[in-house]
């Protein structure tokens, strides 16, 4: 599709759902509007390995880009979840979501340096650019990680890439909840190359990488069985894309963030951790009220992630002078409400 | 008076408000010394670290907590009186000079530590609270404060978030947005707003990175909570010389394109370590055209792991001499020099202008090519700084005020960097903001659609444009008097400017 193409139904002022490749189709409120479909407006625009940066356009699969970033040693070091579907670089960009790396690496926000967008008047706006430091206007750019596309078209993104770490190991340790959460805490204030820690039924996680004598040090202080190299990378991938037994079935799954030390949550159903701490999973069919309540008190927030009973709304509802600013901002980009209705916040 | 709307098409000029009765209400609402009206005592605010730009305020508020700055807040947008917030007044683009017909917020009293927490590794801090302390404060738990910029002695949090403020270390451990997990923000509205929480993310649209960087238009933050981070066991510099700019321009590309993240990666030109040399004497070669400072940091084998690989990489890149710091004394000798090329300026010239572009690394000898031949054009003296490692580029454009003519030729000379740093598919400013200086290289960088959703957003926290008017974001108005300018008369920034 052309960007005229692309402008035309904009200008035709329906709502419209915009899709990449629809592997988070079950994510965020319900899908409203007529299929906007960005999937064929892919490629690499430019990538420049000693610049740390790849510009890309919102159909790119994350397949297709992290195969090409392998080839020169470098990646996406914020691990975008594909949910094992076609997810796109746009995809990625709206959802905002990622991986196991998040608490020592960063979120895909950290790592966004610019985008092109197609706003509600069928315009197309350039803000932050390739270089790792902009601080010229409003960092728009990253405002649309996350925003579920209710802002406007995303069209190009530009992402800081990283090299890949020289070594990796995964050590397993048998530990129970409370004290799993406690160890990746004290861990994480020390300097160690963690790069990752989870907790299941079976234990607790952690993936050290950076130059070899680090991991090896590392590996050596922190004790552990070593998880053999392939095996733990496909674990890490399973959790990153929910491949992993713990989101098999269909009971509800809500997503907890939190702060990392938060203690082990009161609250019935089945847990997984993940973030050091800081993003935990719960599977059930769980009372939101309750459930958004704990979240609050013990200071972050809940989303029922996928499937459940949406009626109590998907994400925590904003407080009153929040939601005003959401508002007069979604005016700004899309004064006509063509975009993505519903998919952030019930009346966005 | 009536109730305007923020415009994106023209400035704001507030001449039909009338102060004095705002002035009797914030008396009312504020400690006697927390009111400065006399024009000897404004005298002190009125510039911040780029002193070219100069205004005295109405008078300057000095709330001593949140609920004082809510009171000032709100009273101002009653009265329709601008507000521009002020932390420790160290930023280099006039983004907290005074407006004349407004107030200007201090937020230095607001100088509290809060809570820190080492097993969460996060301290909450009060917005005036300077960016050092921060880091002595987490040092005892062997956590420190990422960012660092050179002025972190004095600059504050607040002004850092204003800023989206970097430093020498930023390529690996990444800038404010990087490191600040949530704001409370006043509105001019009276608002308070939590952008971000403790946790890693926060519902809704993320108006936490949206406002960092925002350089005080969008609201007033009170406090802050910050990522702390393990201080790494060992750290090491390696210094390079070079004898010419353009390769140890390749070679920091080389470093980057073999795989290393460097702690640090400056490089300084001859002018620099001319300048800085006898005065920190830091043992730079004054025979190389430029030096290149790489850091490592990690255990002692991997710093040593890191050091190798670099100087492998250096040395192919053509490196003239490669000195490794023998230890800390060393290593922080090594950087004195970096920290103190500033003030070295200032010894060696009575005054200089600092720019910030960046630009893509590649373009670095392209760029400094084109400054060299700008000043014989501009027949002005310009030595280079430049965070290498994140393509930020520091001129230091050497001239003297009380020559006639000399500021108007920095300026444009200046405005002809920030041109080309554009055109080489960079920015205007990477991370001293664009405040006031730089209204007019805005225009350059952005479509008028652009400049439109910037003014949109402004609106969406701030609907009557009170808070710090005409900075950051130019209007329309303002970009269309540039194009005939530049049309008409060639370059001529700032027009309407005082001269000091």
């Amino acid at each position: 599709m052309s960007l005229e193409a692309f402008r035309e139904r904009i200008l035709e002022r329906r709502p419209l759902r915009i899709r990449g490749g629809g592997s988070k189709d079950f994510y965020g409120g319900p899908l409203a509007g007529e299929p906007l479909d960005v999937s064929a407006y892919r490629g690499i625009v430019s990538y420049e390995p000693s610049e740390l940066v790849v510009t890309a356009r919102a159909g790119t699969p994350l397949a297709e880009l992290t195969a090409v970033l392998a080839e020169r040693g470098q990646w996406l070091a914020f691990e975008p979840p594909t949910f094992r579907g076609p997810a796109t670089l746009g995809g990625a960009m709206a959802a905002g979501l990622s991986g196991p790396g998040r608490a020592s690496h960063g979120a895909l926000r950290d790592f966004v340096l610019g985008a092109k967008l197609m706003d509600g008047e069928g315009r197309v706006l350039t803000f932050g650019g390739q270089v790792m430091k902009n601080v010229a206007g409003f960092d728009v750019s990253r405002l649309l990680a996350g925003s579920l596309g209710t802002l406007g078209l995303i069209l190009e993104a530009s992402i800081k890439v990283l090299p890949l770490p020289v070594a990796q190991a995964t050590l397993r340790f048998q530990l129970p909840q409370g004290r799993a959460l406690e160890t990746m805490n004290l861990w994480a204030g020390r300097p160690l190359p963690i790069t990752a820690a989870a907790w299941d039924d079976q234990g607790l996680m952690v993936r050290l990488a950076g130059a070899e004598a680090a991991v090896r040090d590392a590996c050596g202080t922190l004790g552990g069985v070593r998880v053999p190299d392939g095996e733990a990378a496909s674990q890490w991938a399973a959790l990153r894309d929910q491949g992993h037994p713990f989101f098999a079935g269909e009971a509800p799954l809500w997503r907890l963030s939190l702060p990392s030390t938060a203690p082990p949550l009161d609250l019935p159903g089945d847990v997984l951790i993940e973030w050091g701490g800081a993003q935990r999973w719960l599977r059930g069919d769980l009372d939101a009220i309750l459930l958004r309540d704990a979240a609050r008190r013990a200071g972050g927030h809940a989303t029922l992630f996928r499937g459940g009973n949406r009626a109590a709304g998907v994400f925590t509802p904003l407080p009153a002078p929040l939601a005003t600013v959401h508002r007069r901002l979604k005016a700004a980009f899309d004064p006509h409400g063509v975009f993505n209705p519903g998919r952030l916040l019930p009346d966005l | 008076m009536t109730v305007r709307e923020h415009s994106p098409e023209r400035d704001p000029d507030f001449q039909g408000t009338s102060p004095e009765s705002l002035l009797a209400e914030l008396r009312a609402l504020l400690p006697p010394a927390s009111l400065v009206t006399d024009e000897e005592l404004l005298r002190p605010y009125e510039c911040d670290g780029l002193s070219a730009y100069r205004r005295l305020p109405l008078a300057v508020a000095l709330p001593e907590d949140e609920a004082q700055v809510v009171a000032v807040l709100a009273a101002c947008h009653r009265a329709g009186i601008p507000v521009v917030p002020r932390g420790a007044g160290t930023g280099l683009s006039a983004g907290s000079m005074p407006h004349p017909q407004g107030i200007l917020l201090s937020l230095a009293k607001l100088n509290r530590i809060l809570h820190l927490d080492p097993l969460a590794r996060v301290a909450v801090v009060q917005t005036g609270v300077r960016n050092l302390a921060i880091s002595e404060a987490a040092l005892p738990h062997g956590l420190y404060y990422a960012p660092d910029p050179s002025s972190q002695i004095a600059c504050t949090i607040g002004g850092n978030v204003a800023e989206n403020a970097g430093g020498v270390h930023c390529l690996k451990y990444g800038l404010t947005v990087h490191n600040v997990l949530r704001l409370r923000i006043v509105t001019i509205e009276g608002d308070i707003l939590e952008l971000g929480s403790q946790a890693l993310d926060a519902p809704g649209l993320d108006l936490l990175a949206l406002f960092i960087g925002s350089e005080g238009l969008l609201g007033v933050v009170t406090e802050v909570t910050v990522r702390l981070i393990p201080r790494p066991r060992t750290a090491q510099c390696l210094m390079a010389s070079f004898d010419d700019v353009r390769k140890a321009g390749e070679a920091v590309a080389a470093v980057i394109a073999a795989g290393s993240i460097p702690a640090g990666l400056e490089m300084m030109d001859r002018g620099v370590t001319a300048a800085v040399e006898p005065f920190v004497h830091a043992g730079y070669d004054l025979d190389a055209a430029a030096i290149l400072l790489c850091e490592a940091d990690g255990t002692a084998q991997e710093v040593a792991e890191e050091i190798a690989r670099m100087r492998a990489v250096l040395e192919r890149g053509g490196a003239t001499g490669i000195r490794v710091s023998r230890d800390e004394a060393e290593r922080i000798r090594f950087w004195a020099g970096r920290k103190a090329a500033f003030p070295s300026a200032g010894r060696i010239s009575p005054d200089y202008y600092c720019m910030d572009g960046t630009i893509p690394r590649k373009r670095l000898g392209d760029m400094l090519t084109a400054i060299a031949a700008m000043e014989v054009t501009y027949g002005l003296r310009c030595i280079n700084v430049f965070h290498a490692g994140d393509g930020n580029l520091h001129p230091l454009i050497l001239y003297d005020a009380n020559v006639a003519g000399q500021l108007e030729r920095t300026e444009a000379f200046g405005a002809e960097i920030l041109r080309l740093s554009v055109a080489l598919g960079g920015t205007i400013t990477g991370e001293h903001g664009v405040g006031f200086e730089k209204l007019d290289a805005m225009c350059g960088q952005f479509l008028p659609d652009e400049l439109k959703v910037f003014h949109g957003i402004k609106r969406a926290f701030d609907p009557q444009g009170l808070l710090n008017p005409v900075k950051a974001i130019p209007s329309l108005h303002r970009c269309a008097e540039m194009g005939r300018m530049r049309v008409h008369q060639g370059n001529l920034p700032f027009p309407e400017l005082e001269r000091l």
